[in-house]
């Protein structure tokens, strides 16, 4: 109300004055009465704070990366009735400048060593080739991910040799196009690498490249919008939950808790919205192991189940551009090194992505995303002269940093349910291939919410259950 | 339906100005302006979830006709269809003889419809002048044929970028490469020696080394639209 309090009390408005005295409990007061009137809807006559999220949905998705975006828009594919299901995705930060999923390089394989990752990668190639049937909203424009079909490039040294050969078999059993090359062959195909050391190479044919993660990220969330799925610019602060007690067949007592309530704070506020929920999702990337641990996962006595926490940890990962007149052209594949370093060209002016992986003992600090260009100086410049001898002439011309959501147990993505938790879904730890792996793991996800298991991609060995049981599946083509 | 049409609510999210799927296919086909009913048609799917569903089922519908046409659609390799439009299924006498040169050009060809040829690993000469629906993803399967494809004609295909033609490196015995009238090439003069560096022994036509670069007469006129132009030229690298 616009006037003043003062104003309003002359004395002809003397008997109005109990009315103005309690206004502010009075409107909350009509608010309630408001909502009660209508028990199914959560229409209110009076909007307090914009952006708010809603006080009841089925499922809670918290982060809104691709994959958060990915599960959002199968979740509403597969209920085909609009508003049978009401999803609600929860996303810290409103610029994404510090997400994992804008800050990739936006490449995609099938040349990986487990299955499972070629069958998630390779149904993701599927899906981005008809983008448009999927994720084409009506009166907007087409998708567009300006994806470069050139293919990886991996090369192995005599030691590896032999590992690249049982997985070529693998890629090839389950249905993706690589070939082999020996040392000749790549001189032929590619007269600018230099070929010492290496001793086999393989090229990803077909299906394999690099893309804009933005783009797929903005078609899927402007579709699953489009299908209804509610977009909360919030942080998740904690959670309201039924504790049961259950003991298992050892006689431990566990307790188990039921998420009742997700506590999503506004941005620069202290009000926070209890929203009621079904099932939750953490699809938080480099964050979830702060989700989980807000659960008390992981800070129970350390032989229980309580006690063995969620392992993924951000891990901070430097991107260099480069630029250099005279280097490789327009078949240069996203070459990647048996040292670590990796490569791949972009655009047509001359520039190139590179970076590397540290070792283990020297991972950079994560508590800010600051470029380390003493890192390119001493550890990468130099190995990647040596596989390509253009490259001892170049100037950085930009670097950043961005952070992988690394699972420190054995780098392979963690879908499925905790014990402790019975309804909250995780679909993280993908250490660095979640871009390319999200549409699928969307999927997945969406039938283990839907159908209660999987449906087009088994995916049962990367369950989380392998954490508990200490049973790692290794992947060996981690970049 | 026609009930819920008139009792569904507004929608919530704001109205969208780029121009709509359904007006950009009548344009492609040659109409001036979008008839009245597909406007009325927009102007309906702004305000109702049940008019934007049915337009989404035409588009899905449309697409599934054009993957449809792929899976049927024979092989025209110069055994036309005569003047009914029927086949003469002569050829099928000779089921060991290899197909040696495919023309597809004008036809609705999509990366489905390459099952048909995967097996034809004798190919020589594709032609696809003219396909609309021939993209990136179609040149990433050519693959198959990379030990004997010798000539190529993707002019006029209005969906191939610089990413889809990064794909070609696959195919070493090609020696004739058409890339005319290409409209999504930003600069084809640059995308034409970037090819020939590629596949030295390929001769690569349609694209003149002139194409792209600001010609010198005309700078003291368009001094302003050199600035703007060189700017587009780099964003787009």
């Amino acid at each position: 109300f616009a006037f003043g309090y003062n104003s309003v009390i002359t004395k002809r408005n003397k008997f109005f004055l109990p009315v103005f005295r309690d206004l502010d409990a009075q409107l909350r007061a009509f608010r309630d009465k408001a909502a009660a009137a209508m028990p199914g809807s959560d229409w209110s006559p009076i909007e307090l704070t914009p952006g708010l999220p809603p006080e009841r949905a089925d499922v809670v998705i918290v982060g809104g990366g691709v994959v958060g975006w990915s599960i959002a828009y199968w979740l509403k594919m597969k209920a085909r009735v609009r508003d049978g299901l009401r999803v609600l995705v929860v996303e810290k930060d409103p610029t994404y400048s510090q997400a994992s999923t804008v800050l990739s390089c936006g490449g995609i394989r099938q040349q990986f060593s487990l299955k499972e990752n070629i069958m998630l990668s390779l149904f993701s190639a599927h899906f981005m080739k008809n983008i448009n049937n999927h994720l084409c909203v009506v009166n907007e424009d087409p998708v567009d991910l300006q994806f470069n079909h050139s293919g990886y490039l991996f090369l192995a040294s005599e030691k590896s040799a032999h590992i690249m050969e049982e997985n070529y078999r693998t890629q090839r059993y389950v249905g993706a196009k690589v070939a082999l090359l020996s040392p000749s062959q790549l001189k032929e195909r590619f007269p600018w690498m230099n070929m010492e050391g290496v001793a086999l190479a393989s090229l990803g044919l077909e299906n394999e490249g690099w893309f804009d993660p933005w783009s797929l990220l903005n078609a899927l969330r402007r579709k699953a919008v489009s299908m209804g799925v509610y977009q909360c610019f919030g942080e998740v602060t904690g959670f309201k939950c039924a504790a049961n007690l259950a003991e298992t067949t050892d006689g431990e007592v566990l307790n188990v808790q039921r998420i009742k309530y997700v506590n999503v704070r506004m941005p620069n506020s202290l009000e926070y919205q209890p929203v009621e929920c079904a099932v939750v999702v953490n699809a938080a990337g480099a964050n979830s192991g702060k989700i989980a641990s807000m659960l008390g996962i992981g800070l129970g006595p350390k032989e229980s189940v309580s006690g063995v926490p969620l392992p993924v940890e951000p891990r901070k990962r430097f991107v260099y551009v480069v630029h250099c007149p005279d280097g490789p052209g327009l078949d240069t594949p996203f070459l990647i090194d048996y040292s670590g370093v990796y490569c791949r060209r972009e655009g047509l002016g001359g520039n190139y992505i590179t970076g590397m992986s540290p070792e283990e003992t020297e991972e950079p600090d994560i508590s800010n995303l600051d470029v380390d260009h003493e890192f390119f100086q001493e550890k990468v410049w130099h190995r990647l002269a040596h596989r390509i001898p253009a490259f001892e002439q170049l100037k950085v011309s930009n670097a950043w940093a961005g952070f992988y959501d690394y699972n420190t147990f054995d780098q392979n993505g963690i879908i499925g349910l905790h014990p402790l938790v019975p309804n909250m879904y995780f679909a993280t730890g993908f250490s660095g291939h979640g871009l390319q792996q999200s549409p699928a793991v969307g999927l997945a996800v969406a039938e283990l919410i839907l159908d209660g298991g999987y449906k087009t991609i088994d995916l049962s060995a990367l369950d989380l259950k392998r954490i508990l049981l200490q049973e790692p599946i290794l992947e060996s083509n981690i970049v | 339906m026609a009930a819920s049409l008139l009792s569904q609510a507004m929608k919530r999210c704001s109205a969208h100005t780029c121009a709509a799927v359904a007006v950009r296919r009548a344009l492609s086909s040659g109409a001036a302006t979008p008839s009245v009913y597909t406007r009325f048609l927009l102007k309906l799917s702004h305000y109702f979830y049940d008019v934007e569903n049915i337009l989404d089922w035409n588009n899905w519908l449309r697409s599934q006709g054009v993957i449809h046409k792929n899976r049927f659609a024979g092989q025209s390799e110069w055994f036309r269809p005569d003047s009914r439009g029927r086949f003469s299924y002569d050829f099928m006498s000779t089921p060991d003889a290899k197909i040696e040169e495919v023309d597809l050009s004008g036809t609705l060809i999509n990366h489905n419809g390459l099952e048909n040829l995967v097996k034809q690993n004798k190919l020589q000469t594709l032609s696809l002048r003219g396909c609309p629906e021939v993209d990136d993803w179609f040149l990433a399967r050519l693959h198959v044929f990379g030990e004997s494809l010798v000539e190529l004609d993707l002019s006029h295909c209005s969906r191939i970028t610089v990413g889809g033609l990064a794909a070609l490196q696959n195919l070493r015995k090609l020696e004739r490469l058409d890339i005319s009238g290409l409209p999504r090439l930003q600069n084809p003069g640059l995308v034409r020696i970037l090819l020939e560096e590629m596949l030295p022994h390929c001769q690569v036509s349609g694209a003149e080394y002139e194409q792209g670069l600001i010609q010198p007469d005309s700078q003291e006129q368009t001094e302003g639209h050199h600035e703007a132009s060189t700017h587009t030229g780099l964003r787009h690298l």
